[in-house]
């Protein structure tokens, strides 16, 4: 075969020589508007975290932060004023955790299903289902929990209150299945082929591959569905202000009304009270709390799937 | 690069031949196959025998069908959904492909390896013990696991490691693994797509000898790509080649020749074989 410099007449390559050329312009500006966006949002996040942890500082200067921290008694608006949020804290654990039982095993069955059973027509069934689900606006949820879910617990027996944390937090469950569903069925959708060939291939089942395989090989994905369900359970606050009531209640009785910590937030918040004052700035603290509670439960998660995932790259 | 003398290739199959060819028992009959993925026919009208405790090997283009074939005797074709297979396999004389059977019996029986290796991302131990624990096979499973590791000759190299990750090992180990977790559940029948084509030559030699080994206790069949590789591990070799439809359209593999190897390589029936192992076409 001929080399290309022994071809006849063709042009001469590029000589070896100086090796310095014009800096491309183009390339620098593409690279600072690139920059530029990432910016925005660091930006963004860094003047949130100031804007809420400066009033917040401010009201542990009046408040201790241990009695905030520690107190079971909230009534913050009223005399004599007292600030234990625990009330607060415990009333969104609560509703979390409903939601979380809700979410998390329907979820992972629903995206085991769609990702190992589901034949083409089932899945067009129910991937545009669950796209309608995640497109509902809260507050319509929080009616549905309200003057539906609430009526049904009653009619089958269920003792509730009117405000109640059950039906907010299955309501909230409801809410974040598609959410868990999807993100943890492209986890498993993303395991190779070849893996679960390998598995068929030793005379598993289909629940076999599914639970020994497909899940294991998937979980960093599912625990991160999981991790993003929980961070939206904490934060969501329509549902919770419609149908979970605004009565600080340290309970573990999901039939009580109580309050959750968004829904404190929102419902002063839209009250007047006067800026600066200890009662705007205890808007902050919960705030801040809410916070610190999910970044905690991030840093924890991820540490969780570093240690037990299998990863197949 | 020079083509491949004939004569080598068949003096290497001879080698190994055994003179006497006494009448060996039949595992699988294959009658009439036919592969299609939703129209498309990948191939058609296979009928060929394989024998107990021996080698056999398809050859033949890329494209021809080879791996559709092979995943038809352990009802790997079943997970692709266009897929339809019609005609018979036989094994042992019952119909692999009759209403009551149930696939997953199936695989239990005749194990496969794959052309990539696909070790699970799990630790070594936990791969072999894969297959004997869907089994329920629960009893000395440390020492079945060390049984499969000695067989796929492995043991030496991993003994040491055996709760570390399997995605550590290199890829010839990682193929070996995948043997000797295919070994683990005592098949009848080790299906083998290409095995070593994703390996060296040094990695290449160690699964040829192993299959040598293996083959006194298992019934093989590999699909290869290196007629060499045939040539050398084979007892029966079968050339599939593709037809090509007379208006050019549609192709669609079919089985050419299929005899001892000693045969293919040196006195070929068919044309369409010899100008293939002869290195003239494909
Ligand atoms: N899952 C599938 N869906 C549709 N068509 C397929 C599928 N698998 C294989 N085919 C087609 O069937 C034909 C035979 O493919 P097959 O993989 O069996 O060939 P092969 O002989 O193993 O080739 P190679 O030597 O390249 O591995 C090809 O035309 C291929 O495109
Ligand atoms: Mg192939």
């Amino acid at each position: 075969m001929a080399t290309p410099e022994l071809i006849a007449g063709a042009e001469p390559r590029l000589r070896p020589g100086s090796l310095s050329g014009r800096r491309r312009i183009g390339e620098d500006v593409v690279k600072g508007v690139l920059a530029l966006c990432a910016l925005v949002s660091v930006a963004t996040t860094v003047g949130i975290v100031i804007a809420l942890f400066v009033p917040a500082i401010e009201f542990f200067r009046e408040i201790s932060i241990v009695d905030f921290l520690t107190g079971t008694n909230w009534s913050p608006l009223f005399e004599p004023a007292s600030f234990g949020v625990l009330p607060l804290v415990g009333g969104t654990l609560l509703v979390t955790a409903i939601a979380s039982l809700v979410a998390m095993p329907l979820g992972l069955g629903a995206a085991v299903y769609m990702s190992e059973y589901a034949s083409p027509r089932a899945r067009g069934i129910i991937k545009p289902a669950f796209e309608l689900l995640a497109g509902i606006p809260t507050i319509v949820f929080g009616y549905f929990a309200l003057t539906f879910v609430t009526p049904l617990l009653r009619d089958i027996g269920v003792p509730v209150d009117i405000f109640n944390t059950l039906s907010a937090g299955l309501v909230i469950g409801v809410m974040l299945l598609p959410t868990v569903a999807s993100l943890s069925e492209d986890a498993m959708g993303a395991v190779p082929r070849d893996l679960r060939d390998g598995a068929y291939a030793l005379g598993s089942t289909k629940v076999q591959v599914a639970t020994r395989i497909v899940v294991p090989a998937a979980v960093s994905g599912i625990v991160a569905s999981f991790v993003l369900a929980i961070s939206r359970a904490v934060g969501e606050t329509m549902i919770v202000l419609v149908a979970m009531g605004q009565q600080p209640n340290l309970t573990f009785d999901p039939k009580e009304a109580a309050e959750a910590m968004t829904a404190f937030i929102a419902a002063t918040g839209a009250g007047d009270i006067p800026t600066g004052s200890l009662e705007y700035k205890t808007i902050f603290a919960v705030g801040a709390l809410l916070f610190v509670m999910t970044l905690v439960m991030n840093v924890f998660a991820i540490r969780l799937v570093r240690k037990y995932r299998e990863a197949y790259e | 690069m020079s083509s491949i003398e004939p004569m080598t290739l068949g003096q290497i199959a001879q080698e190994h031949d055994e003179v006497e060819t006494p009448k060996r028992e039949v595992v699988f009959a294959v009658e009439d196959l036919a592969v299609a993925y939703a129209s498309n026919v990948a191939i058609r009208e296979v009928s060929l025998e394989v024998y107990k405790n021996a080698v056999t090997a398809f050859i033949g283009p890329s494209g021809c069908g080879k791996s559709t074939f092979i995943r038809c005797f352990n009802r790997m074709n079943d997970l692709v959904p266009s897929a339809k297979v019609t005609g018979n396999v036989l094994y042992h004389g019952k119909d692999l492909y009759a209403d009551e059977v149930d696939p997953v019996e199936v695989r239990r029986r005749i194990g496969m390896v794959f052309q990539k290796p696909n070790p699970f991302p799990k630790s070594i131990y936990d791969n072999i013990a894969f297959g004997p624990r869907v089994l329920g096979l629960k009893d000395n499973l440390s020492d079945r696991v060390e049984s499969a590791l000695q067989r796929a000759a492995l043991w030496d190299e991993v003994k040491d490691r055996l709760k570390e990750s399997a995605l550590g090992l290199s890829g010839g180990q990682q193929q070996r693994l995948c043997i000797a977790r295919c070994l683990a559940v005592e098949p009848d029948v080790i299906l083998m797509d290409e095995p070593a084509s994703a390996l060296d030559p040094i990695s290449t030699t160690r699964i040829e000898d192993l299959m040598h080994e293996l083959k006194r206790e298992y019934t093989i069949v590999i699909v290869t790509h290196n007629m060499q590789q045939a040539a050398r591990v084979a007892d029966m070799t079968a050339f599939f080649s593709v037809d090509v439809a007379p208006d050019g359209g549609k192709r669609t593999g079919i089985l050419v020749e299929y005899d001892r190897t000693s045969k293919i390589f040196t006195t070929p029936a068919d044309k369409r074989t010899e100008d293939y192992v002869t290195g003239r076409f494909g």
